[in-house]
């Protein structure tokens, strides 16, 4: 097993490394199946990428109201300024844009890059599992963990050709993609293969004795064809921003392919930010740093699928307004939304600012929401894919249809 | 016969951790009386204790850790020193708290890999795949260097997997040490938050979850949210009462995280009755709830201390009853009151269920569960033992996957292989996706099929399944190996596929991937 010692390198030289905490949580999923776009009429091409934030992301962390009087005070010694050294990036008048994310700026400043803010799901408790469950399900309250919105918009997508392009192998599917319509996965891991006649043999056994791994292995196998001869393999004790960027590096290459999957979804871990988040530099300036890598490297695989495509980055709710007493911030519930790619009209942050005096908090203690995530969500599907309305507030998004979408996110 | 074998399955691989292989005769003996064969391991309350020599106490190995961290940062300060100052390098807020050793997590973080640190500062490359190749492809000819001696921490942490890998992997039946990876993970830490807590994630298991395992919950409760390890993987150690007097003097306060926590994910469940004024509440009980550091000046370095001065003074409500105790009692108060709560019997009997019998549990065995719980004000032993005495554990189809540890653990038991290092356990787990003592959140690793059945996981298990095989297949017989995991309760089908396999190693690797195998 001399080999599969080198690919997990990671996991020694990694002990005292928070940031393996952090950011070794990354993963990437897509559809199995190519979607049969009407292409011949407009030529787009359309990509959709979902990057789910697990842990809440500090909204005022990362686009902050600068022009707000009372954001100063509430997120004291960690809130940005966007004047002097480290200061944040001006978005507008009154949101600056933390300064760990000059590409999101620059895209931002080219109209291909916007912002939603004081944006929450439906849920309202700050459970984070809860949390993720409602933001990944699309259902209106936590415990449908059956499949996710982005699957069930896929079964309303006409099904094309299988994916065969797909890279390689991964241990687990975010939520928002789970479901009926088939997924494959690829996260960094790098694993010496079985024999292929073992594999079929083993395959043989399972269709006779197990159907449900039978399939399991069948698409499994699948994806492992497809990944012959990569050149994804990870760099021994990558972690940090580093594996952000491979992996989205990784799911770019994948998408690009003109026989890739249009549509998929990341997750990355490490976002819960109770102590020591940092202000203009340090642990969540690390983070957002990541995040910001793993969107140009979706501009630059991407390539010329790029004019058409669509990254929407969302988290399970926000953090209190007022930092705690460590540094940091405790669970709460608005926050922002971040689009991003050549589809996006973006050069606009959009939003019902609620104001952070004091009784326009959420319970005292949250940045108040005023858009429903779900609007954004469904604004993309619609104009990205075509999706109608009355599909997205059943099935994609059941019992929703008092949620309109989002007009005009896609130019 | 029939019938027996299949309890015998049930026994060994829903409740144990597999047959050992070799002389061991744990199959015929779970046949004969597959009740008493799990039981057994329930009468040696010490057996569940983990003594083996050269393991530390917490206190030991934090003064470890807190000592060599000291040195590094000594180390850093002095180079700083002697060299201009890098213009990153400007102070941040955290060089204040490291200098009053309040954030320990902050100076793990900077014992981060150089290599890593590098990589964060450096400009991206022009050509980012040539930075991301693997070396070898780079150099091909290049020589690998010898890896760097490990440090404390690591040599810690490995001493600890391997002792308790051996355990696992000697236990006779194994469902005393299954218990214990439950309990463990249903109060999870992570080793990876920083330094002490790899440091401290062996013997947070040794002394806050095992003592425990077949006593009483309220027991293991008070022991966690004590120990070192959880108060630093949940911050509490940084949590100070916004009145308390190191809370006025600095400035500082409050940290919700280890009091939602322990509502949420350690006692009363998601939807078991509190609020966010009670999360508050609690978090402010549990203020001054601390460990010890480097300079002892509160007591031994690395142990459980209550500091006064960080305490919230005052009465507090939690759950609608006042607490009005001072000092640590208040705290020990609570969780006294959450352990018996009903939420909590609630809670933890359906998690127990879903874990060792399906991911549906039938109702009423999760019912009858509950009660003994509430009956027997939180017995573990008791909990432990109406499962096994249960029906419905013994009817269930065997449909639940082995978690990714669970099958490591078997394949190793199968093969008498008691290890001497933990490297390759460490390394299988962490390609599978439940890298040991170190999950992802604090709600630890997930416990369905649908995270351990997914296609890439199954791909991989495959590939590791052949790894496995092509190194330990000489001179032993898949076919009597299959007589040892499963006997006549073994399918016609798997038996055929074994038989017909075209290698030793081929035929172990899917036996080690056969249904009666991966399947609990």
């Amino acid at each position: 097993m001399e080999t599969i010692s080198d690919c997990c390198e990671s996991l020694r030289s990694s002990v005292a490394s928070r940031r393996a905490l952090l950011l070794g949580g990354a993963s990437f999923a897509a559809w199995a199946y190519l979607p049969k776009f009407a292409r011949a009429a407009d030529g787009r091409d359309p990509r959709l990428v979902v990057i789910i934030l697990r842990g809440a992301l500090d909204g005022l962390a990362t686009v902050a109201p600068t022009g707000d009087p009372d954001y100063a005070g509430l997120h004291g010694a960690i809130a940005l300024s966007s004047s002097g050294p480290n200061a944040a990036l001006p978005l507008d008048n009154f949101f600056s844009l933390h300064p760990a994310m000059p590409e999101f700026s620059r895209m931002y400043r080219e109209k291909k890059a916007a912002v939603i803010h004081a944006v929450a799901t439906s849920y309202r408790d700050r459970s984070h599992f809860d949390g993720q469950d409602v933001l990944e399900s699309g259902f209106a309250g936590p415990g449908r963990v059956q499949s996710g919105w982005l699957n069930r918009a896929l079964e309303g997508l006409p099904k094309g050709e299988r994916v065969t392009s797909a890279l390689a192998v991964g241990p687990t599917t975010p939520l928002v993609l789970r479901g009926a319509a088939p997924t494959v996965g690829w996260a960094p891991v790098a694993v010496p293969q079985a024999a292929e006649d073992t594999a079929m043999r083993l395959l043989e056994l399972y269709q006779h004795r197990d159907p449900v791994l039978a399939s399991a292995l069948k698409q499994g196998l699948a994806l492992d064809k497809a990944a012959q001869g990569d050149d994804m393999k990870p760099k021994p004790g990558t972690t940090g921003a580093g594996a952000m960027r491979l992996v989205a590096r990784g799911a770019a290459k994948l998408m690009a392919a003109d026989d890739g999957p249009r549509i998929g979804a990341l997750a990355f871990d490490g976002w819960d930010t109770h102590a020591n988040e940092g202000g203009p530099v340090g642990r969540l300036a690390q983070l957002l740093g990541g995040l910001d890598g793993a969107l140009a490297e979706f501009e630059t695989g991407l390539g010329a699928r790029w004019r058409d495509a669509v990254i929407v980055v969302a988290t399970e709710f926000g953090r209190t307004a007022r930092i705690n007493g460590t540094q940091g911030t405790d669970h709460g519930t608005g926050t922002v939304t971040l689009l991003a790619g050549g589809a996006v009209k973006g050069g606009r942050v959009i939003a019902d600012w609620p104001g952070l005096k004091p009784a326009n908090l959420y319970q005292g203690r949250d940045l108040a929401p005023t858009t429903d995530l779900r609007a954004v969500m469904k604004g993309v599907l619609k104009d990205q894919f075509g999706l109608a309305e009355r599909a997205l507030a059943e099935n994609v998004f059941p019992d929703s249809s008092a949620v309109k979408p989002m007009q005009g996110l896609v130019a | 016969m029939a019938r027996d074998s299949q309890a015998a399955l049930v026994a060994l691989n829903r409740f144990g951790f597999g047959a050992r292989g070799g002389a061991s005769g744990d199959f015929l003996n779970a046949a004969s009386d597959p009740r008493g064969f799990v039981k057994a391991e329930l009468t040696r309350a010490n057996g569940v204790l983990l003594e083996v020599p050269g393991l530390q106490s917490t206190p030991a190995l934090g003064k470890a850790v807190f000592d060599y961290q000291f040195e590094i940062q000594q180390a850093r300060d002095a180079a700083a020193k002697s060299a201009p100052p890098a213009p990153e390098s400007q102070p941040s807020p955290d060089t204040k708290a490291q200098r009053r050793n309040l954030s320990l997590n902050s100076i793990a973080m900077d014992m981060a890999p150089k290599e890593a640190s590098k990589e964060q500062t450096a400009k991206p490359p022009e050509n980012p795949d040539a930075a991301m190749a693997p070396a070898e492809t780079m150099r091909p000819n290049a020589p690998k260097p010898p890896p760097p001696p490990l440090n404390i921490i690591q040599k810690t942490f490995r001493a600890e997997a391997l002792a308790r890998l051996q355990r696992a992997v000697i236990a006779d039946c194994g469902f005393a040490e299954r218990l214990v990876v439950f309990w463990s993970n249903h109060f999870c830490i992570s080793a990876n938050k920083g330094g002490p807590a790899r440091m401290w994630a062996g013997s947070f298991e040794r002394e806050a979850i095992r003592p425990y395992v077949l006593g009483r919950f309220a027991d293991m409760l008070k022991a966690v949210e004590q120990h070192p390890a959880m108060l630093f993987f949940l911050d509490n150690q940084q949590s100070l009462g916004p009145d308390s007097r190191a809370g006025k003097n600095r400035n500082r306060g409050l940290n919700e995280n280890l009091a939602r926590e322990i509502l949420e994910l350690h006692a009363l469940g998601v939807g078991g009755g509190y609020s966010q004024e009670d999360v508050t509440s609690l978090a402010n009980v549990i203020t001054g709830w601390t460990y010890a550091g480097r300079l002892g000046q509160l007591g031994p370095p690395g142990s459980f201390v209550f500091n006064a001065n960080a305490h919230q003074p005052g009465a507090q409500r939690v759950m609608g009853k006042i607490y009005d105790a001072p000092g640590v009692a208040q705290g020990e108060a609570v969780l006294a009151d959450i352990a018996r709560h009903p939420s909590t019997a609630k809670f933890i009997a359906g998690k127990f269920a879903r874990h060792f019998v399906a991911d549906d549990p039938p109702p009423s065995l999760v019912t009858r569960l509950a009660d003994v719980f509430t009956e027997t004000d939180g017995d573990l032993k008791a909990l432990a033992t109406a499962l096994v005495d249960s029906d419905e554990a013994w009817k269930a189809p065997l449909a639940k996957m082995r978690s990714p540890y669970e099958f490591l653990v078997a394949s190793g038991r199968l093969l008498a292989q008691i290890p001497n290092d933990p490297g390759r356990y460490l390394n299988g787990l962490n390609a599978l996706g439940q890298p040991l003592w170190a999950p992802a959140g604090p709600n630890g690793f997930p416990d369905t099929n649908a995270a351990w059945a997914a296609p890439e996981g199954i791909k991989l298990r495959l590939d590791i399944s052949a790894q496995i095989a092509s190194r330990l297949a000489e001179g032993v017989d898949p076919r009597d190996l299959l007589e040892l995991v499963a006997a006549d309760a073994a399918s016609a089908e798997t038996r055929r596929t074994i038989e017909r396999a075209e290698s030793r190693q081929q035929a172990l690797a899917l036996l080690l991937m056969s249904p009666e195998f991966q399947r609990r």
